[in-house]
């Protein structure tokens, strides 16, 4: 099986799980299952079947995008990346602190 | 290997040679590359988290004239991270705060100040005046947006740097080499599947690794040494202290830097992201409070149901600095952005807002909403009316918390 690695603001929906092993011949395979078995992940990486654009998966260094997407073949010794669209930032965190 | 951005030259004076010693006898710097980075024009945007070390070190580095954009002052919850300021400056600008000890590490430089959102009126302007490189140092979507696209249409190399947690990203987006963050990120992703810091927060030392690498790849862009992040992407994860390099490429239909940058036009990025670019923002995913029925209440009614212990709850929607100037005991305290975030988030079907920002605010109970004068406390009213808050149960205070310090609290501070 592939793995695949969740970035940090992903984890929320795998139960904090970094690395998951999936099964599946091709990268579109891996990424059902990989909703499948963490439902709650659909909505942050698809838009119906379609991966959502600001999505980025990378086999090793390569962009899927640049290689068949969600049609390329895939073996169990690769490992998927799914990278963020982080802006970074401290905006929003006082609110929770400074609850009276 | 590449070729330096600029072929300036200043001279040093005996005192910056000794100065910048451990650089001059390095090879790869020497003399000229010293002289070359005396010349060279740096713009940051923003001194917060990554600001804070690449204004540290890029000062000590000796490049000659750096410039600063940012609106904001230095808060005392900054300073888990902003280490350029300090508990003196707590208050002041965060321009004035940096300047002051980028000036004092080093007084051979110059600070060019702008202190005021980046926007996509200004940017072009902004960026205009000399600059080799613009390094983002932003915290937001709809700026780091703005900083690529206006990068692309001037030609200019943009050092990026992210954070979020434990991780972050680094390349260098410079279209007229390379990808821009277009081609890697077309589009963001909308507001409701963003992770606010509330849900996020970051690790402090994180602004200071990835902001010390953005300053090296500025200083290899100006001394045409080594290999340059374009068209590479670092991903940094803190907790595992992994470091992978993944390829970034051009694409060839990216919507801003494939097309003639004459036809580049900087378009309104809160509209595009659905969110602000900073608090300061008029910017409201809600079109029209005004259309709709808000009753109000005065500052007199506020302090009879303080007073009272009515079943009435007080919010202030103001931004965190502004309680620091004047507040309001006993109010629930929730600026605007977050509200906007929340109902972002809800109505993107994701219930972990209403548990964590909105915990505190049931929807059984009155709410008495307070800003400054009263503007943003009539746009919160009507977002919460859009996720499940009754307009029956919300009053906006007249006036805002003004009003409170005319007629209730004369020694309250306006501002």
């Amino acid at each position: 099986m592939a793995s695949i690695r969740i970035p940090t603001p992903l984890r929320a929906y795998t139960g904090g799980a970094s690395n998951i092993d999936v099964a599946g011949a091709t990268v579109g395979e891996a990424l059902m299952n990989l909703v499948e078995a963490h439902p709650d992940l659909r909505v942050h990486l698809f838009n119906a079947d379609e991966l959502r654009s600001f999505v980025n998966i990378f086999i090793d260094d390569e962009d899927i995008r640049f290689m068949q997407g969600l049609d390329t073949e895939i073996a169990a010794s690769d490992s998927l990346r799914i990278i963020p669209s982080i802006a970074g930032g401290g905006m929003f965190a006082l609110s929770l602190m400074e609850w009276k | 290997m590449m070729t330096s951005l600029h072929n300036r030259m200043a001279d040093l004076n005996n005192e910056e040679v000794i100065r910048y010693s451990r650089h001059v006898i390095m090879p790869e710097v020497g003399i000229e590359g010293q002289r070359r980075l005396k010349a060279s024009n740096v713009l940051l945007i923003g001194t917060g988290g990554l600001g804070s070390p690449l204004a540290l070190y890029l000062a000590a580095a000796g490049i000659g004239r750096i410039g600063l954009v940012d609106y904001d002052v230095v808060d005392f919850t900054n300073l888990q991270r902003q280490v350029i300021h300090g508990v003196s400056t707590v208050g002041l600008s965060k321009l004035d705060s940096a300047a002051q000890r980028m000036l004092d590490l080093n007084p051979d430089i110059a600070v060019v100040k702008y202190n005021e959102p980046l926007t996509s009126e200004n940017a072009e302007g902004i960026f205009s005046q000399g600059w080799d490189i613009v390094i983002d140092g932003t915290d937001n979507f709809p700026t780091r947006y703005l900083v690529n696209d206006a990068c692309v249409k001037l030609g200019i190399p943009n050092v990026y740097g992210s954070i979020f947690r434990f991780e972050g990203q680094l390349s260098v987006f410079y279209a007229e080499s390379g990808p821009c963050y277009r081609c890697m990120f077309p589009e963001p992703p909308p507001p409701g599947l963003v992770p606010s810091c509330a849900e996020g927060g970051v690790l402090g030392i994180l602004p200071g690794t990835i902001g010390t690498m953005q300053a090296t790849e500025a200083i290899k862009l100006l001394l045409g040494i080594g290999e340059p992040m374009i068209g590479r992407m670092l991903l940094y994860d803190a907790l595992e202290m992994s470091f992978q390099t993944i390829k970034v490429r051009k694409d060839p239909d990216c919507p801003v830097c494939s097309i003639d940058k004459a036809d580049l036009v900087l378009i309104d990025y809160e509209q595009f992201c659905g969110m602000p670019a900073h608090d300061h923002s008029e910017f409201s995913a809600v079109d029209d409070a005004r259309e709709l029925e808000i009753n109000s209440v005065s500052v007199h009614d506020v302090r009879a149901a303080l007073e009272n212990g009515r079943d009435v709850l007080v919010v202030d929607v103001r931004d965190p600095h502004e309680w620091d100037i004047s507040a309001i005991n006993g109010t629930l305290r929730i600026p605007k952005p977050d509200i906007q975030l929340a109902k972002n988030g809800i109505q993107a079907g994701r219930k972990l807002w209403e548990e964590t920002i909105l915990k505190g605010m049931p929807k059984d109970k009155t709410l008495y909403v307070h800003c400054r004068s009263g503007k943003r406390s009539a746009d919160s009213i009507a977002m919460l009316s859009e996720i499940g808050y009754s307009l029956d149960k919300m009053f906006n205070v007249e006036g805002g918390i003004l009003a409170w310090a005319d007629e209730i609290d004369p020694e309250m501070p306006k501002y």
